[in-house]
């Protein structure tokens, strides 16, 4: 199989991997009883109504875990292909390979000092 | 696959089927046959996964229905089939009813790549370690989804956590992904597995195992990780305003994952189908790469019902500040060691005709490595672990001093 094929067989796969767990809903919906009421279909609140807006704006923290997470992905997309060639390389791809991931850990060692990986 | 399609391709252009029907239908079944493993799979792993809890807990778990309770799940379809849906009024529709079908279907793909046999997988991609990544954080980005349109509280402090703690995991378990694809020296998970023939790679670098162990059960969100759903605090979490099959969906896409996580760990780390007499039969193979998936389930099981709850504090600091720079550093001193003793002659470049023997001093030096390593850091353990009791010894006593130091 070319390559084409491979993501023609990967592309049919997403197309219907939602198709399954979609199918026994369906058929649920064929099934099951309707009788909606206001006090039903309100937000559960677990005892007390909760007060306000739900969709409130995210705490600062979680964003900052975002970020720092970030930095390490689109490392990781580069890492990937310094991997698959490593048994071809000579010390030097080593060198520069580490050169690279200490540039970024020193990142991570920034936020560590600036405290921004404590929750707070 | 590839011969099946080809095969079914050319029987149907003789029959007289069209040629672009014929190789649709022809890549139709092949998807069909690669994902109704996963499919008939869950069915079992879910009554497993309450067998298993239930010993652990002293109990016996289902046993009423069928021979020892093996009928359960299908009964439970059956009541959840028969469940009023309720989406609540004040949800994002949409996004609502897409989460669980994205949760679902992010597990279910993953099963193309997975290399069942030498010769028995939906595709062997290239970038095959790079899908595995790309797909399982769909799986994050729906429990997010549902959690934020479900416009509960409860769901969206679920989701908020599943923003910290999946993704941060995703750090360490990547790093460690990259130590196999390093040694294997591709992406392609059959070729992993074929390089894995002279050692497996759980015994070159044990602690990028420990590592993606970890971080992956971090990212199905199990004990001691479960804080996305944590039943005792945010009621269950993201899935709290699902009933009926779409809560069901969520819940099959836990288990698959789980499993899932296992089979790929089994085949990164545990040479996957390779064992004795793996080229008899593509039944043996399969077999193999299922025992040792399914073992690794287990313990994965185990845990999740012996250790409890983590704080989130807890669980960010020990990612951030010990998870992902242990990541590193194995990553680091094991291409270090690994390009010298290559530049030395000592280890083979090329993994996959290499044999036991060529492996044996590389892989006695890499174990060294990875034991100094270990004992460095079980040192540290525990220098913070009586620091810890130190600490909440200090404040029990009634020192405000040292009681304003533990709370950093």
């Amino acid at each position: 199989m070319n390559v084409l094929n491979e993501w023609a067989f990967v592309g049919l796969f997403a197309v219907l991997a939602p198709v399954f767990p979609a199918l026994p809903i369906v058929i649920a919906w064929l099934f099951r009883p309707r009788k909606p009421n206001v006090l039903k279909s309100s937000t559960y609140e677990c005892g007390v109504e909760t007060i306000g807006d739900t969709w409130v704006q995210f705490r600062v923290q979680y964003y900052i875990y975002g970020l720092i997470f970030l930095v390490f992905d689109v490392e990781m997309v580069f890492l990937f292909p310094w991997a698959v060639a490593y048994n071809e390389m000579s010390l030097f791809g080593f060198v520069a390979g580490f050169l690279f991931i200490f540039l970024l850990t020193d990142a991570l060692f920034y936020a560590w000092k600036k405290n921004a990986l404590d929750w707070k | 696959m590839e011969e099946l399609c080809t095969g079914l391709c050319s029987v149907l252009t003789e029959t007289g089927v069209e040629l672009g029907l014929a190789y649709f239908l022809s890549l139709l079944a092949g998807v069909l046959l690669v994902s109704g493993v996963p499919l008939l799979t869950v069915i079992i792993l879910i009554w497993i996964e309450r067998k298993v809890a239930a010993r652990i807990q002293d109990r016996i778990g289902p046993n009423r229905v069928g021979p020892v309770g093996l009928l359960q799940t299908i009964a439970d379809m059956i009541k959840l089939l028969s469940k009023e849906d309720i989406t609540p009024t004040a949800a994002d529709r949409v996004l609502y009813n897409a989460a669980p079908l994205v949760s679902f279907a992010s597990v279910v793909l993953l099963w193309a790549v997975v290399p069942f046999t030498p010769f028995h997988y939906g595709v062997d991609l290239e970038i095959g370690a790079l899908y595995f990544v790309a797909i399982a954080s769909f799986g994050t980005l729906a429990i997010m989804a549902a959690g934020w349109a479900s416009n509960n509280k409860y769901a969206l402090l679920g989701a908020f956590r599943v923003v910290a703690l999946l993704v941060s995991y995703e750090v360490p378990l990547v790093f460690a992904l990259l130590v196999p694809v390093m040694l294997a020296g591709s992406m392609s998970l059959v070729d992993i597995v074929n390089a894995q023939s002279g050692m497996w790679f759980v015994v070159l670098s044990p602690l990028a195992f420990v590592i993606f162990y970890i971080s992956s059960q971090a990212e199905t969100g199990r004990a001691p990780f479960d804080l996305i759903e944590a039943e005792s605090e945010l009621v269950a979490g993201f899935n709290i305003e699902y009933s009926g099959m779409k809560f069901g969906m969520f819940f099959a896409a836990e288990f698959l994952h789980v499993f899932t996580n296992g089979i790929i760990m089994a085949i990164l780390f545990f040479g996957g189908w390779m064992g004795p007499l793996y080229y008899e039969s593509p039944l043996v193979a399969f077999a193999w790469l299922g025992a040792k998936g399914g073992l690794i389930y287990f313990t994965t099981l185990w845990l999740r019902n012996t250790v409890p709850r983590l704080r989130i504090d807890q669980i960010m600091a020990f990612n951030w500040k010990f998870l992902v720079p242990l990541s590193i550093a194995n990553l680091i001193l094991i291409s270090l060691a690994l390009k010298v003793m290559q530049e030395l002659g000592i280890a083979p470049r090329d993994m996959l005709s290499a044999s036991f023997g060529d492996l044996l001093p590389a892989t006695a030096i890499l174990l060294v490595i990875n034991g100094a390593m270990i004992l460095y850091l079980l040192g540290i353990m525990r220098k913070r672990g009586r620091e810890a009791r130190r600490e909440s010894r200090d404040a029990r006593a009634g020192y405000p001093q040292a009681a304003g130091a533990a709370r950093h």
